[in-house]
């Protein structure tokens, strides 16, 4: 019985392990074809850059990984994720307790804080007491989705975006008054014409580390640890050899990556 | 206008045409794939055994009542989860299937209900005898379906698969909500970019009334040529 | 005797309905209801049920009012291609082409997004009464679905007009009708009765047109559904329970709209 069984196991390991090599080889990047700069913008013809395409490009030379961008709406991410259209997801996903019950995390390898911002003729802060009566969009299944609905849902109407492109397109129609997202996107929000038209920074939100989380990492398949830990030696390896600063200086004046000792 | 003309790097007129193309793709595929399960399902429904007669039933009925929105996103996600457990169990590994490719797939299932039934309709519509004397002719089914059956109710069925076709070419845009490369969704994202909301929509409605023009012209084209050799339209009731 | 028919006949419907391998399959389909009753995740439907009843009344609310108000629109559409001149049916025919042409999600997006686009432009705009309706999404949603109900059903209403009778009309022109009075005596409730069973066709796929209005940020209830698959990562559930919920308003529909056929001969006599 023993010997058979060895060679049985053995058998499935050869299977198991060809099948998994097929898709070792090129792994699947899911984003959502969204314009969020400066992380993810979107050519005339047609092809993606930003910081974040130029980071998973790096990280993923780093770790020899043959990476596609897979496009896949932001809400369906993290089901994509787990029917394996895609392998892994680096769209400036926060790495939270409530997603780490579906789905695992590499390392963070940004955290910038949570702004609002709204209407430049009205007077009001990032607090609920501010936001009092105001309507206020957010990105579905965003960690600012989460948060808004937290604090702010007694005192605010609380609208629901596909894409934060739209939230804020709506702010700038003047149909909702505020918009809660990560600072650095809707600083390039407010630096373009139409975001310097309507809008102005109205503040911080107070932390909640459970919600909003330690940061962005990339999101890879529950027990999936060899693909994991290649992405964490990457995100080490591109923070040692400058690279991480050469694309971050591209883009912005300041390193983004947040408290060193923080991570996942 | 400069942001529709096909030169980068404003110009994004090649990209919308990129997706008009795509759209146009899927749209075909799934009124093929839609036709196959139509004359399935209608050779089911007209002779098949009772069960196969209450499954298709059960088929026909929910996609009509169940939005197109929530049946793709159920089929896209179910469909692809399955295909590719299906292959897992069977030792492949599993395969990419890439939105265009779903697309067709998910489309073609809602649009071969509505075939099932307007063929159904097209086939009993053909004078029942001339299928009969196939039949003492002693041809096999497959030679009755292909010298018979098709082309005698076809000038039936054109009309409804008209219909069809150009619901399949606007139902296309829904695929967007999942995310695949289409008219619609590069309009969107074109849009986004830019903030030329409304020039983009209304560019990509102009790409689709052509789309439906252009249709309407082919149709009437292939419909003369099927009811070739048939008294005049009024006499085909 | 003639009491006893129809018993016989609803006994013989009823086993001729009940075959076994209906039952079989009855059985089967139980069966699957309550695996999934037992292997899905179902512990959110209490949380949320408040939410998708609302979810479920706008629904209904915004299929009712947009294809009354589609009609509406649809009846002079229809006429106007029928008898209008040039001037009434040419627009009235571009309309319905365009309409019919074009993807409802791209016109609810141009009205949505694209009008919303042009508001920076006009400060005027937010300063009128108007603004505290135009801002939210619903006028938005309503305007668009009722447009397309009208672009669809003008041209059912056309034929349907072209459809009644000559001879109807001549009659009544000879009992020294007024023309309004033959057109709302004899004409349109005629017109509309020939439409019936296309309206109720169009009405379902209104109904199902109706999710389209969650992309730009009205809380129907297929928002819910959304809203539930992404708080808690679950993709399947939620949209079964959809399903089921549109096809029993499918269900409602299509009785209500029977039953509305069934009645309008017996008026006419």
């Amino acid at each position: 019985m023993k010997p058979f069984l060895k060679t049985a196991l053995a058998a499935t390991l050869i299977a198991l392990s060809s099948a998994f090599s097929a898709s070792a080889e090129q792994i699947k990047v899911g984003f959502s074809p969204e314009a969020y700069p400066p992380f993810y913008s979107q050519d005339s013809s047609g092809n993606w850059g930003g910081w974040e395409v130029d980071i998973a490009n790096a990280i993923c030379g780093e770790a020899k990984l043959d990476c596609v961008l897979t496009p896949i709406p932001w809400d369906g991410l993290i089901p994509a994720l787990k029917t394996k259209k895609i392998d892994a997801i680096m769209n400036s996903m926060s790495i939270t307790d409530e997603r780490k019950k579906e789905i695992d995390f590499s390392d963070k390898y940004y955290n910038t804080p949570t702004a609002v911002i709204g209407a430049k003729d009205q007077k009001f802060d990032a607090t609920p007491e501010g936001l009092k009566d105001k309507t206020m969009g957010v990105q579905v299944s965003t960690v600012h989705a989460a948060y808004a609905k937290k604090h702010f849902t007694e005192a605010a109407e609380i609208k629901e975006y596909q894409t934060q492109d739209e939230a804020n397109q709506d702010l700038a129609a003047g149909r909702i008054d505020a918009t809660q997202a990560d600072s650095i996107a809707l600083d390039a929000f407010l630096k373009s014409d139409e975001g310097k038209a309507c809008c102005d920074l109205k503040g911080y939100v107070a932390p909640d580390l459970e919600v909003l989380g330690p940061g962005v990492g990339a999101g890879v398949r529950q027990g999936d640890t060899e693909l994991k830990n290649k992405i964490n030696a990457a995100i080490k390896a591109i923070r040692a050899n400058g690279k991480y600063a050469e694309i971050t200086k591209k883009y912005f004046d300041f390193d983004i990556f947040g408290d060193e000792s923080q991570s996942n | 206008m400069e942001l529709l003309s096909f030169e980068p790097p404003n110009g994004r007129g090649l990209s919308l045409l990129h997706g008009l193309a795509n759209s146009v793709g899927i749209a075909f595929g799934s009124f093929g794939v839609g036709l196959v399960i139509g004359i399935g399902g209608a050779y089911g429904k007209l002779y098949g055994g009772p069960v196969v007669r209450d499954l298709l039933e059960v088929y026909t009925t929910v996609v009509r009542a169940v939005p197109e929105l929530v049946l793709i996103l159920l089929l896209y996600f179910a469909g692809t989860d399955l295909i590719n457990q299906l292959l897992t169990a069977l030792g492949h590994a599993a395969i990419d299937i890439n939105g265009v490719v779903a697309g067709i797939g998910v489309l073609g299932v809602v649009q071969g209900a509505y075939s099932t039934e307007v063929l159904r309709g097209a086939i009993l519509g053909i004078p029942q005898g001339q299928i009969e004397a196939g039949r003492a002719y002693g041809m096999p089914p497959g030679l009755l379906l292909r010298r018979i059956t098709l082309p005698a109710m076809l000038p039936f069925a054109i009309p409804g698969l008209a219909n069809l076709w150009l619901i399949a070419t606007k139902d296309t845009a829904l695929l967007a909500i999942v995310g695949v490369n289409e008219l619609t969704q590069t309009t969107r994202t074109a849009a986004g970019a830019t903030k030329a909301y409304f020039t983009f929509f209304m560019a990509a409605g102009a790409l689709y009334l052509v789309l439906t023009l252009v249709s309407n012209v082919v149709i009437g084209r292939i419909e003369r040529w099927a009811r070739r050799g048939m008294p005049s339209i009024a006499g085909a009731h | 005797m003639a009491a006893e028919i129809p018993v016989i006949h609803a006994a013989a419907r009823a086993s001729l309905w009940m075959q076994p391998h209906r039952i079989a399959l009855i059985l089967v389909a139980l069966a699957i209801v309550v695996a999934s009753i037992f292997l899905m995740r179902w512990d959110w439907l209490p949380t949320y049920l408040p939410l998708a009843l609302q979810g479920i009344w706008r629904t209904i609310w915004l299929l009712v009012v947009t294809s009354a108000l589609g009609i509406a629109i649809a009846i002079p559409l229809g006429l106007a291609q029928v008898i209008g001149p040039p001037i009434l049916s040419v627009p009235a025919k571009v309309f319905c082409t365009v309409i019919r042409g074009t993807p409802l999600l791209l016109q609810l997006w141009l009205l949505y997004f694209g009008l919303g686009s042009l508001f920076p432009q006009f400060p005027w705009i937010r300063e009128s009464f108007l603004w505290p309706i135009l801002r939210q999404a619903w006028p938005y949603a309503v305007l668009s679905l009722t447009i397309s109900y009208a672009g669809y059903e003008g041209e059912v209403m056309r034929g349907a007009f072209a459809g009644v009778p000559r001879g109807q009309l001549e009659a009544a022109r000879a009992f020294g009708m007024s023309r309004w009075k033959m057109f709302r005596r004899i004409w349109l409730p005629q017109a509309i009765h020939r439409a019936l069973p296309t309206l109720a066709g169009e009405t379902v796929l209104q109904l199902k047109a109706t999710p389209l209005v969650a992309t730009i940020t009205m809380v129907d209830i297929y928002a819910v559904a959304s809203r539930v698959r992404q708080d808690l990562f679950i993709t399947y559930e939620p949209l079964l329970l959809l399903a089921l919920v549109y096809m029993a308003i499918t269900g409602i529909l299509v009785f209500g709209f029977r039953r509305l056929e069934a009645r309008i001969p017996n008026r006419l006599g």
